[in-house]
């Protein structure tokens, strides 16, 4: 292992706030254009979609309690839609799958 | 119109930092339990390279990234020189310039540069998610919330599994694995209920995303090269054919 292992943190730290910070502290004003503007208002469903499946399937110890987590969430989702009671909710039901597994 | 516009207006304006700063707090603790979970097990591989407590939480605070820290250890751990270090983090985490350019919207041109940049120093998956949840603009002091519990969430969960390793009860840790992906559920699903178009991006998404883990070829492209080119594909297809119609002067409302 390296021995400035800080100053490869602070290298990093740089880079990534460079990437969170410019596009956020560059782009002030509204942009016009309707293709942009559509493009960016899909981003996060599509970003957020792709982050989770099939990564959830691979989040907890056997893929069937993960399923019954994945489907457990969007049940929740569908009915009520509060962020916690919907991470909490697919946490109980991975945690008493596992228990029988 | 005119008048449900003023309306709604008058109610945003009630709307006070305060009000906003706890319900960022409030949306943040789901983020936070599922951040300690997911940290500690980074906090386990930052162990395994030689990292110390101190030296993993410290990565914890100034990245925030799990994946981004992940491939910022492994080249702590081959000491392959920072201009390695410099393009994998770019890399490895290029996705946070489309969540940032979404967010530049969402925020509004009355967000002041001093408060971008703040904003922006905590922009991970999860914050994105919920502030671009928020219904009509962004007000910083939502971020500030849920960043001041996900935080410590992240940084005390690195440093726990760095120090402690493999103590916490196995099945425990692995329940509250699904916890962030619960949240992301929950972010996109209730819109989706209202609106065809963001239901058939969220299937075809996870499709997509899915043939991307199979598929010979592609299953090779690292995690955050195929969130970029499915995001910048999937949502650049969406755009074209099915662009968002908005009112005269009303922003873009994600409840339509």
């Amino acid at each position: 292992m390296t021995q400035n292992v800080y100053l490869y943190l602070i290298v990093a730290a740089i880079t990534l706030y460079a990437i969170r910070a410019l596009p956020m502290t560059l782009i002030r004003k509204d942009i016009k254009s309707p293709f942009i503007r559509s493009f960016l208002y899909y981003v996060p469903y599509v970003t957020l979609a792709v982050m989770t499946f099939p990564a959830i399937l691979k989040a907890t110890g056997s893929l069937i309690s993960a399923w019954a987590g994945f489907l457990a969430a969007l049940v929740i989702a569908c009915v009520d839609g509060n962020l916690f009671r919907v991470a909490i909710g697919a946490c109980i039901v991975v945690y008493i799958v596992e228990l029988f597994l | 119109m005119l008048y449900i516009r003023g309306w709604e207006l008058s109610n945003e304006v009630q709307k006070t930092n305060g009000y906003w700063y706890k319900k960022g707090l409030r949306d943040g603790i789901p983020i936070a339990m599922g951040y300690f979970a997911v940290a500690f097990t980074l906090g386990i591989t930052a162990k395994n390279i030689g990292m110390t407590p101190i030296q993993a939480a410290v990565s914890s605070m100034l990245l925030h990234a799990s994946a981004g820290q992940y491939a910022a250890m492994t080249v702590i751990a081959t000491g392959t020189g920072y201009l390695e270090m410099i393009m994998t983090t770019l890399i490895v985490n290029l996705r946070y310039l489309l969540m940032s350019c979404a967010l530049s919207q969402k925020a509004g041109s009355e967000m002041k540069a001093g408060h971008r940049m703040i904003v922006s120093y905590y922009i991970t998956d999860e914050i994105f998610g919920i502030a671009s949840a928020v219904e009509g603009k962004l007000n910083p002091f939502y971020n500030y919330g849920a960043a001041s519990v996900a935080g410590p969430g992240w940084t005390i969960g690195t440093f726990l599994g760095a120090l402690l390793g493999t103590a916490l009860p196995e099945r425990l840790g692995l329940a509250f694995g699904v916890a962030l992906y619960g949240m992301f559920i929950a972010i996109i699903i209730p819109p989706a209920k209202k609106n065809k178009i963001i239901c058939g991006i969220i299937v075809v998404s996870m499709l997509s995303s899915s043939l991307f883990s199979i598929l010979p070829g592609v299953k090779e492209i690292s995690e955050g090269f195929k969130i970029i080119i499915l995001t910048i594909v999937i949502a650049g297809i969406a755009a074209w054919k099915f662009p968002v119609q908005e009112e005269e002067g009303k922003e873009g409302d994600r409840e339509k």
